[in-house]
């Protein structure tokens, strides 16, 4: 009973982050290749993903205060970002990234994209705080399942 | 046996090497197992790639650094089928990696990155990446890189065929299977397609395993001549495989194609040059487009003919010139005959002028390095005879190919061996087909079936294919062998090992006369060979020798380029049949320059043996084989190759006299 809820409970998470285009399909593949042998493929990868992607998040703050602005740096953590959200089906942050580095592409001037890069920590952040609990969620039913 | 051999080789090299590269077999399961290096510096996308390719089920090894992935692939050459990279990495360009790989292990490497920008996936292909991943990286897109890896080994399969046509014959013992499929050996794969391309219907074996499906290419004669007209009418430097291919015009033939065949080509020639110590003259006339003042003249003459045997001639020559140092200018153009030869029709290298020279008399070429001037009428006998005796050939070449084809080469050079000087240098050019070490060995197998191993060890040299009959003289017997039997003599004049092949075949119709005159050295040859085929057990013995003799040493001895000539001509006159012998020699003699006239058959005959000697490096084994008798048309008597002889010098009518006009024919026509 309590799992079945707790699924049902996970599912309904789930559907919401692809409702909301929080996640693309690229999060369904990537749960495709989940198995038996691994049944926490996924949260795995999110850890790491959420792990690196603060500390360039953190990066990019960074730079951004420096005068110059280190456009070197923020370019490559921009390629950084864009290739880790797009490859977990991160849509949002993906598409916070890609404005952004449109924006240094076009204009050239990162004075500009302060207001972005806020926007993208800020969806950024939205995003771990939905997927962090989703995974423990799923982690504890499992466990809870197992029993 | 290379056929059969070859065959089963191929076979179960096909199936197991595919994906033998690391040892491990997987060809059955194939693309499972594939061995995949990732490089990526992102650890969530390292994660995602490492879980897709291995849910491919391709057996995956990832590093986040680009250093570490280069000293991966450097320790174990062999230990990855392909590369997976990302563009973006802090320690190393990702495209700095893909050139590293595409020098170093030749892999197919396929690069990876968010940026989806027109430039960098421009980038990417021009850096030499088999394909560019837009990040994401869908699975899909992973579960279909194994066709890189086909891909590339097809090719890889396709040069080797192509190149490996001439020499495939017996040179190549079994080698390393393995080698032939991994991308990596490139070179010992070719050789040991090669040797199984002895046989066309190699190709088939090689289907087996996996998808890969490689039409071999085979280097007929023809398609040699092309080549090297092709090659010729651009310039060696400015050969390129693209414009070579256009040039050829040959429907199914690709860029790889050619471009394994220039290699060995280009590997043959340089051979030569190696080979003769006066390169100038033969060398350089050889590599250079133009000179086709020697070979090219004569081989093309000879080519146009037929498989021009004079190639085989010039190369004798210009690989007997080379050798024999003595004469700087003849044994060069020898040798470029030779090389002629060696890659089936060198004619090319000399440029149609050959033909004319051919016709013309002249053709000292082959002997010195004189153009073989076979005039193309020889040159059309030697073709004659260098089909027939690239069989003969080809055996010496291409590992005791049986097939003549492949040894068109050797046909010519068999015939270049007329040209005597060749002879010596014959293993050089010969084989050129072969591909420079194959031809070595070739030249010297068709040689030395005749000649019986350069060193002197006449034995039939060409053993396999080139009859026995060299063996008298040992040496002689070059690729004279192939002639069924050259006529017991061991028709020295094979000093080059598919020279001697085709020197019988070819020219030697009444070719071999001119030639004879131009080339002093090659004409008898050809008309040795072609007797020998007759099966004139002359002593082609001495022909032979004067053959190789000339081509190596005998400068020194006969007076280089007379000496050759002489030699030819010594043999020739045993191809004429023994009452000509002398005859002949005198001529051959008289011809390669000294106007010895009669130079002492003996005397000649010594040299030629002590040529042959020296030409006999060849390797006896592919002698062998060569089909046989193919070396000399049939038809050519005795006093056929005599007309020859003469006629080269000028065309002359078929004189079957013996006097051979040399006129003017001194070696100095070479026209390096």
């Amino acid at each position: 009973m309590e799992s079945k809820h707790v699924n049902q409970q996970i599912a309904a998470m789930r559907r919401s982050f692809f409702d909301e285009e929080v996640l693309d399909e690229k999060f369904s593949q990537l749960e495709q290749l989940e198995g038996k042998d691994n049944p926490n493929f996924v949260e795995e990868v999110f850890t790491m993903y959420f792990k690196d992607s603060t500390a360039f998040l953190e990066t990019i703050e960074e730079a951004m205060k420096t005068i110059p602005i280190d456009s070197i740096i923020v370019d490559n953590i921009l390629h950084q970002l864009k290739g880790s959200s797009a490859s977990v089906g991160a849509n949002k942050v993906l598409k916070e990234v890609n404005k952004i580095t449109r924006q240094v592409l076009g204009k050239g001037n990162l004075e500009g994209t302060k207001a972005s890069i806020l926007k993208l920590r800020k969806e950024y952040d939205s995003f771990k705080a939905k997927l962090e609990p989703y995974f423990q969620l799923k982690q504890a039913n499992s466990v809870a399942q197992v029993k | 046996m290379n056929s059969s051999s070859g065959k089963s080789y191929m076979s179960t090299a096909s199936s197991s090497v595919l994906w033998k590269a690391g040892g491990d077999v997987v060809a059955d399961q194939f693309p499972a197992g594939l061995r995949v290096l990732l490089v990526d510096d992102d650890p969530t996308c390292l994660m995602i790639l490492e879980k897709m390719l291995k849910a491919c089920q391709y057996n995956v090894t990832k590093c986040n650094r680009a250093e570490t992935a280069l000293s991966m692939l450097r320790e174990n050459r062999n230990g990855f089928d392909i590369v997976i990279s990302d563009v973006h990495m802090p320690d190393m360009d990702g495209f700095k990696l893909l050139e590293h790989i595409g020098l170093e292990m030749d892999l197919p490497v396929i690069m990876m990155s968010a940026d989806d920008g027109k430039n960098v996936v421009m980038k990417g292909v021009t850096h030499g990446a088999c394909d560019y991943l837009i990040k994401p990286v869908r699975i899909e897109a992973l579960k279909n890189i194994w066709q890189h890896v086909v891909r590339k080994r097809k090719n890889e399969w396709k040069d080797f065929e192509q190149s490996g046509s001439v020499e495939e014959g017996d040179r190549q013992p079994k080698q390393s299977e393995d080698a032939d499929y991994s991308s990596s050996a490139n070179e010992g794969n070719w050789k040991s397609s090669k040797r199984r391309k002895d046989d066309e219907d190699e190709n088939d074996e090689r289907d087996d395993t996996s998808t890969l499906k490689k039409p071999r290419v085979v280097w007929s004669v023809e398609l040699h001549q092309q080549f090297v007209a092709a090659v010729n009418q651009l310039g060696i430097e400015k050969a390129v495989p693209k414009k070579i291919l256009e040039l050829m015009n040959v429907p199914g033939l690709t860029r790889e194609n050619v471009a394994s065949h220039l290699q060995k080509y280009r590997l043959y020639l340089r051979r030569l040059c190696g080979v003769s110590q006066h390169p100038s003259n033969l060398n350089n006339s050889f590599m250079n487009p133009q000179d086709a003042t020697f070979g090219p003249l004569d081989l093309q003459a000879l080519a146009a003919t037929g498989q021009l045997p004079a190639q085989s001639l010039a190369t004798l020559q210009a690989a007997g010139l080379g050798r024999s140092t003595a004469k700087s200018g003849i044994p060069m153009p020898l040798i470029d005959q030779r090389n002629i030869f060696s890659f089936e029709n060198p004619k090319l290298r000399f440029g149609e002028a050959q033909q004319q020279h051919v016709s013309n008399n002249k053709q000292t070429n082959l002997l010195h390095g004189i153009p073989t001037t076979m005039e193309p009428k020889q040159l059309a006998g030697l073709h004659h005879t260098a089909q027939s005796m690239g069989n003969m050939n080809m055996p010496v070449l291409s590992h005791g190919s049986q097939s003549s084809q492949n040894n068109p080469l050797l046909m010519q050079m068999a015939q270049p061996q007329a040209r005597g000087q060749m002879l010596n240098d014959s293993t050089v050019g010969l084989a050129p087909r072969l591909l420079s070490p194959r031809g070595q060995s070739m030249l010297s197998n068709g040689m030395a079936t005749n000649v019986s191993t350069r060193n002197g060890v006449p034995e039939n040299i060409r053993a396999p294919s080139y009859n026995p009959v060299s063996q008298t003289s040992s040496m002689l017997n070059f690729p004279m062998n192939h002639t069924s039997e050259l006529p017991g003599n061991s028709f020295p004049l094979v000093s080059t090992p598919g020279i001697s092949s085709l020197a019988p075949k070819v020219a030697f119709q009444e070719d071999v006369n001119s030639e004879i005159k131009g080339s002093v050295g090659f004409m008898p040859s050809y008309d040795i060979f072609n007797d020998l085929n007759q099966h004139k057990p002359q002593n082609w013995e001495l022909q032979n020798v004067g053959m190789m003799f000339n081509s190596s040493q005998h400068s020194n001895s006969l007076q280089g380029n007379l000496d050759h000539t002489q030699s030819i001509l010594v043999q020739q006159g045993f191809l004429s049949g023994q009452n000509r012998n002398s005859t002949v020699i005198s001529k051959a003699m008289f011809s390669a320059g000294d106007s010895t006239g009669h130079v002492n058959a003996q005397n000649s005959n010594q040299h030629l043996n002590s040529l042959l000697d020296n030409t006999v490096r060849v390797k006896s084994e592919r002698v062998a084989d060569t089909a046989p008798a193919n070396l000399y048309p049939d038809h050519f008597g005795q006093e056929d190759l005599m007309s020859a002889l003469l006629k080269q010098q000028d065309i002359i009518a078929p004189a079957e006299n013996n006097d051979f006009d040399f006129d003017g024919y001194s070696i100095d026509n070479i026209p390096v």
